[in-house]
């Protein structure tokens, strides 16, 4: 493999030599360096920002914990029979907030139900509702968003004040209204809703980032060579303003699992017989006293998500500014 | 002198002022650039000087049709540029390139050198076969004095100096006849912005280019310039060869903006006189009637309240001819006993 050749860092030795010299120092032996490197041949193939941070994420332990945590959260969702055998609706009052037995580890809850089993079933949706309704919002945000910070005039006027009307509707009252008129049971109405709601805030965060990156010299540059918008858009501004996106998308997703959270515990939400850890978390935060067990495995499971999503935008956010690196 | 590449006649650039949120009310307009008229001849560099908020970047925006010209025309080799758009406009665009002035904002952080160099092929195709660029990118390095090698690096990784080389090489890409320099060396180290005047000079020779050298810095604008215009509220109020701006100004502004200039001998600075402006510039959006520096000029008169001076040889001076027979937009433009200028 022609990578193994170069440095850790992925660059070649002649990086290595022009960084010796800092600042003024460089610009004078910029000359002489340019004789000697008309002479070696370019080596490395040509290099783009995606292929640059793909280098740099594939050594990242932390891109690389995240989204294996990531992986195996997906394959649970889809098949969760892979490490849980049982039914999670199969229950036994009898056995009532008891603590772990031997075959449940977890314990049981109120209605007798194994809390290992319903944890596991429980990814399915709560990974549902948050990875769609973050996608969802986060992809009609930063477009509506970016069109309006980019284009500005009347669009930006009028994305402004719809966003403003979202602003303004409370969640939980909103989810009330919305969401009890729906007699759907799966959990795309609740992941519509959420995306409903929480456009607004990406489009505000990437209408931001895109007029502070519009305004860069760089965008004039590529103008006056007679790039399009979209060439300006897709190649000079979304690259320079995707990093407040991330982060604010990747903290939402754990925003956007607990909302599901609490619009189920207010019966619209979803609805038993679905399982998810929403439903779980606050059936026994009322019992947090007497079976702590109950709340703890479904909230340590949302907080692992959570937690894995968001060192994955870290670790995306850092590989796509080089100046990190 | 050989043919003008460029011609600039008339050209107008108002920014309106507004009033109101919903049903926006225009009050006024910024009169950033209020009538501008001059010739680029081939393979010269044409100076422009003045201070801050004078409309010099505004000139420089409007001849790469950055911004819209509210009135006036461009031409480029006497074809008018100022209405074009799509696809005529790009082809213009591959013989007019701007270097800009902060080089650390002017290049895409998340763009390898190669990238930013390579991008003017990619929007003009037709400039350089595809397999071809990669190599011209490295040709271009070169040429600019930077390592080939650098190709695969980001502009973080290097100084200022280097990165406005870069940025010359991504105006030089498309082989243009004019380049528009913006302030291209003023926020550059003193010692850096010799070596890129030097550089720019050198491409100068060897691609036959014209430049329009903006800045407020006079000893550069001297050093590189053939001719020199001089701006003040929007308007060239002098316009002449290098000596004859310098050492034989008759625009009571350009005297007083030349004896400001700082003398590096302690006994001719002790002999010299300065001339000290009275107030400060007007507002753009309030332009004074006449003449629009008489608000702070020594020699005002009731004419020049009235009277727009022209920008044209003034007759007295035609008739004495010599270096002072030059453009000057002033009623009683003479000749003055000034400290030469430094630099």
């Amino acid at each position: 493999m022609p990578e193994q050749l170069e440095q850790p860092n992925g660059r070649t030795s002649a990086d290595a030599v022009g960084n010796a010299g800092a600042g003024g120092a460089m610009e004078f032996a910029a000359t002489e360096a340019a004789s000697i490197g008309q002479a070696t041949a370019p080596s490395a193939r040509a290099r783009s920002l995606w292929s640059d941070a793909w280098h740099d994420l594939r050594r990242n332990p932390i891109f690389i914990v995240s989204a294996l945590l990531i992986l195996f959260l997906v394959l649970i969702a889809i098949w969760p029979q892979l490490i849980a055998s049982g039914n999670p609706l199969a229950c036994d009052i009898n056995k009532s907030q008891l603590g772990p037995a031997p075959g449940h580890p977890f314990g049981f809850d109120t209605q007798g139900c194994d809390v290992y089993t319903r944890t596991v079933y429980g990814a399915r949706a709560s990974v549902t509702v948050g990875v769609c309704a973050t996608a969802g919002a986060a992809l009609l945000g930063s477009i509506l968003g970016g069109f309006a910070g980019f284009f500005g005039g009347w669009w930006d006027a009028l994305l402004s004040r719809v966003s403003d009307i979202f602003f303004g509707i409370p969640i939980i009252l909103g989810g009330l209204v919305f969401l009890s008129v729906v007699t759907n049971t799966t959990v795309w109405p609740v992941v519509g809703f959420i995306v409903l709601l929480g456009w607004p805030q990406i489009a505000r965060i990437a209408r931001g980032a895109v007029i502070t990156a519009k305004q860069n010299d760089y965008v004039q540059a590529a103008r006056a060579l007679g790039a399009g918008p979209a060439r300006m858009l897709l190649r000079h501004i979304a690259p320079n303003a995707i990093a407040p996106v991330i982060v604010v998308a990747t903290i939402a997703l754990g925003t956007y699992i607990s909302l599901e959270a609490t619009l189920s515990f207010l019966g619209v939400g979803l609805k038993p017989p679905t399982v998810s850890w929403g439903i779980d978390i606050s059936s026994a935060s009322t019992q947090i006293r007497d079976a702590p067990h109950m709340l703890l495995w479904p909230a340590a499971a949302l907080s692992v998500t959570v937690l894995a999503f968001i060192m994955l935008g870290d670790a995306v956010r850092d590989a796509l500014d080089p100046k990190l690196r | 002198m050989a043919e003008a590449v460029l011609q600039v006649r008339g050209l107008v650039k108002h920014f309106p002022l507004t009033r109101g949120i919903v049903f926006k009310k225009q009050i006024g307009a910024v009169r950033a650039v209020d009538g501008v008229d001059f010739d680029l001849f081939q393979g010269e560099t044409l100076g422009i000087v003045g201070e801050s908020g004078c409309g010099k970047s505004t000139v420089a925006k409007l001849l790469m049709r950055l911004e819209e010209p509210t009135a006036g025309r461009i031409l480029f080799k006497g074809e008018d540029i100022t209405r074009l758009s799509g696809k005529a406009l790009k082809a213009v665009r591959r013989n007019i390139q701007m270097v800009f002035q902060d080089p650390y904002t002017s290049l895409n952080p998340r763009m390898t050198v190669g990238d930013i160099i390579g991008e003017p092929f990619e929007i003009h195709p037709e400039a350089a076969p595809k397999g071809d660029r990669r190599r011209k990118v490295q040709d271009l390095l070169d040429v600019v004095g930077l390592n080939p090698e650098y190709i695969n690096r980001y502009p973080h990784q290097f100084s200022g100096g280097q990165r406005q080389r870069i940025g010359i090489a991504r105006g030089l890409a498309l082989n243009p006849e004019i380049i528009i320099c913006d302030e291209p060396v003023s926020a550059l180290d003193v010692s850096v912005q010799a070596q890129v005047i030097n550089l720019m000079t050198r491409l100068q020779k060897e691609f036959d280019l014209s430049y329009i050298f903006i800045a407020h810095d006079l000893s550069i604008v001297r050093h590189i310039s053939d001719r020199v215009g001089v701006m003040y509220l929007g308007r060239i109020v002098e316009l002449g060869n290098e000596e004859q701006i310098y050492e034989h100004p008759t625009h009571p502004y350009t005297q007083a903006l030349l004896s400001a200039v700082p003398v590096p001998d302690p006994e001719a600075r002790e002999r010299r006189e300065r001339i000290i402006l009275a107030g400060d510039v007007p507002s753009p959006a309030n332009i004074p009637s006449g003449c629009r520096f008489r608000t702070r000029c020594w020699k005002a008169q009731d004419k020049c309240v009235t009277e727009v001076p022209p920008l044209a040889v003034p007759p007295a001076l035609r008739e004495v001819g010599g270096p002072a027979a030059h453009e000057s937009a002033c009623h009683f433009a003479a000749e003055r006993d000034c400290a030469p200028a430094g630099g």
